[in-house]
């Protein structure tokens, strides 16, 4: 869903932190799966060889990606499935609107899929008067609660027990007052069952397109995509480009990687293979770029394409920890996010390169590698390039330059009373001066470690 | 062994302290150690901004001050990242790429170039070691928490030498303390937050001096800390494995 309030980051950052214990709350519940994925990862001694092996896969597929494309579409073809491509989002839209119009169906059920998220499918379907339920039970949760997911895996990580009994209690019927985490999934299985009996339409989404035989997989906890996909006349899968994998054997590499570095577990739930569909009903597969084949010709950025969208990085981003993902203003929020959004609005986005302390615990958790605290620096130079940073940090940035390339600037400025401070990092908007908010600002020695130096020298003479 | 001294900017001007305890320790092990007086900044600041392409001048005067020496040491594994990873000069290129490959962060001089086995240290404290995130996943002078591989830390090796000295453990080892820079203005909320929760788990666990091998991290720190009017104090590496008391 698209940044309604036009605020950035940071701002929407201030104010998720309004509510400390909440904060302490948020951070803790990510931190703990971190440490999930973390016994997970260190039961297998291969680890670091599975990310490699993941990442030399993927960096295949992105190199050959309009070969296993094609080739993918012909197996597809020839299994019986019915191929579209869509160049953008609203192709896409369209697309999916148009097959639901050919057969009179108005209400949809669609499991997760966060390439519609990025497409705004719901908000255009239901413009064209569609009605879409999410399967998936934290997506479930954000619907009833009109907001877009804050995680990729964890839709409503943001949200507490108490708060989704109260959404449960309006839109559901369950008792006032009810938080019990096994009554309210009850609540929702049942409203879900009779929504999987009468669709006749289930959108889901693709995470692995196997080139070799024309099959997709999907993976999911709950079941819910089957549940729709089984029970529906057509079954349309949203893919991006880059889902592809070229043979069969490479999804078990993937399948390692995926909910281990996701939740901590060894395997999802539900790993769903559909290759042709069954008597009397269509697999449909709507094939996207939006932006995509434009990231693959960025030499730096492209590579953010392997993504496998575990949302591991967002689990183990501090920032994101202590932010929120509506802070994000993005469908895919986190470190991941920050690199891909850009390239989708550098305007709009540009804001969230600069939502990292480059710490690089992403990197390292990432199961494919993905270079992300680098590229994150690197989008900061292009923002800044392309003229998206504010003209006071330009000028401020321009002046801490200068001082910093003469040695006689910086030693004056240094004498009269740590110039250099004027300009440091942490005072570059000293009008505001946010550092003082919650910190206090060192204090200035006697003397710089230059003028002790010369002194000494003097001495020894 | 022709050493020079790279002394950050901001350590040069607000924690001379960490700058002469390097000096001192170094020249203790044997080092011939030189102060290229002209060194201002590595433009770190701009760079991680957005603004790398205003470093030229930056670039330019560290080569000038760095070049023709054995090794570089720095006080700080942030800076030396970047000079590592980052340094370029279109005219002096050479120079700049031979300038990346002899700069070292200060503990990883000490255990890998001159491979210190013992210290004549004492610090009769407990102790909390901060990792900063460029010393750990960008030099990778110790283990990081996320990779599956062995265990070990060049700046926890050294203090273990130092007597008395008693290393706390921390709940989150290596979470980083939310400076990051122009970070630490441009998300106050965030970067206060992550620095108050930092200090927080040393706390927690009894330290009464937080250390580390990056100043920026323990400045960081230093603020909330003050600001909390704790007795918990941070003090760099260096000082540390600079100590002697006879008391």
């Amino acid at each position: 869903m698209s940044n309604v309030t036009g605020k950035s980051h940071a701002e929407l950052a201030s104010i998720f932190n309004q509510d400390e214990p909440r904060v302490d709350w948020h951070d803790e519940t990510l931190w703990w799966i971190r440490q999930k994925r973390d016994v997970q990862a260190h039961k297998l001694p291969e680890w670091e060889l599975l990310r490699e092996t993941a990442s030399q896969i993927k960096n295949n597929v992105l190199s050959n990606l309009s070969t296993y494309l094609e080739q993918f579409e012909a197996n597809a073809i020839n299994n019986g499935i019915i191929v579209h491509w869509a160049t953008d989002a609203e192709e896409h839209n369209q697309i999916i609107h148009r097959l639901l119009q050919e057969r009179g169906i108005n209400r949809m059920v669609k499991s997760k899929s966060m390439l519609t998220e990025e497409c705004h499918l719901n908000e255009y379907l239901k413009e064209q008067g569609i009605d879409v339920i999410d399967s998936d039970l934290g997506e479930r949760i954000v619907q009833l609660a009109n907001e877009p997911p804050s995680h990729i895996v964890l839709p409503c990580i943001h949200k507490k027990k108490e708060e989704i009994g109260d959404i449960f209690h309006e839109h559901l019927g369950s008792a006032k007052g009810e938080s019990d985490p096994k009554i309210l999934t009850e609540t929702a299985r049942q409203h879900l069952r009779e929504v999987f009996l009468t669709r006749r339409a289930a959108l889901t989404g693709v995470n692995f397109a196997i080139a070799e035989t024309g099959e997709f997989v999907i993976c999911t906890n709950e079941g819910n995509a089957d549940m729709g996909a089984h029970l529906a006349e057509i079954h349309i899968a949203s893919m991006g480009i880059e889902k592809i994998i070229p043979e069969r054997k490479h999804l078990g590499v993937f399948l390692r990687l995926l909910t281990r570095s996701a939740t901590g577990q060894p395997i999802t739930t539900y790993s769903s293979h559909f290759k042709r569909p069954q008597q009397g009903t269509d697999i449909h597969i709507v094939i996207v770029d939006n932006g995509r084949s434009i990231q693959l010709g960025r030499e730096d950025f492209r590579n953010s394409l392997k993504c496998i969208r575990c949302g591991a990085c967002m689990n183990t981003c501090p920032v994101y920890r202590k932010s929120g993902g509506h802070s994000y203003h993005t469908a895919v929020a986190g470190p991941i996010g920050s690199i891909l959004a850009p390239n989708l609005d550098m305007k709009k986005y540009a804001d969230l390169p600069f939502a990292s302390t480059l710490c690089g615990s992403c990197s390292n958790v990432c199961p494919v590698k993905i270079d992300i605290h680098d590229q994150l620096y690197k989008w900061r130079q292009v923002i800044v390039k392309e003229g998206y940073s504010p003209t006071a940090k330009t000028m401020a940035m321009k002046a801490m330059a200068f001082t910093l390339s003469s040695p006689t600037l910086y030693r004056s400025g240094g004498k009269v009373g740590r110039l250099v401070f004027k300009y440091a990092p942490f005072a570059v908007n000293n009008s505001l001066n946010p550092w003082y908010k919650h910190r206090e600002m060192p204090k200035a020695p006697e003397q710089s470690f230059g003028e002790w130096y010369n002194k000494r020298k003097e001495g020894k003479q | 062994m022709k050493v020079a001294l790279f002394v950050p900017c901001y350590v040069d001007q607000f924690y001379p302290k960490a700058a002469i305890a390097t000096l001192e320790l170094l020249e203790k092990l044997g080092v011939d150690v030189h102060y290229p007086k002209n060194q201002t900044c590595c433009g770190q600041p701009m760079a991680n901004s957005g603004y790398e392409h205003l470093t030229t001048g930056c670039n330019n005067l560290f080569i000038d001050n760095f070049s023709g020496y054995d090794y570089i040491v720095c006080p700080s594994g942030s800076c030396t990242l970047h000079i590592k990873e980052h340094l370029h000069s279109p005219e002096k290129e050479e120079q700049a790429v031979d300038i990346r490959k002899r700069v070292y962060e200060l503990t990883e001089f000490l255990v890998d170039v001159l491979k210190v086995t013992q210290l004549k240290a004492n610090f009769p404290y407990k102790v909390g070691l901060h990792q900063s995130c460029h010393g750990l996943r960008g030099l990778r002078i110790s283990q990081m928490s996320e990779l599956v591989a062995p265990a070990f830390s060049k700046p926890a090796q050294l203090l273990d030498m130092v007597q008395g000295l008693e290393l706390v453990p921390l709940t989150r080892q290596d979470d980083c303390c939310g400076f990051g820079g122009t970070f630490c203005v441009a998300e106050e909320a965030v970067s206060s937050k992550m620095g108050k929760d930092r200090v927080d788990d040393h706390i927690e666990h009894g330290a009464q001096y937080i250390t580390s091998a990056d100043l920026s991290c323990l400045m960081h720190m230093e603020g909330i800390l003050r600001r909390q009017k704790s007795d918990v104090k941070v003090i760099h590496v260096a000082e540390i494995l600079n100590h002697y008391s006879h008391e």
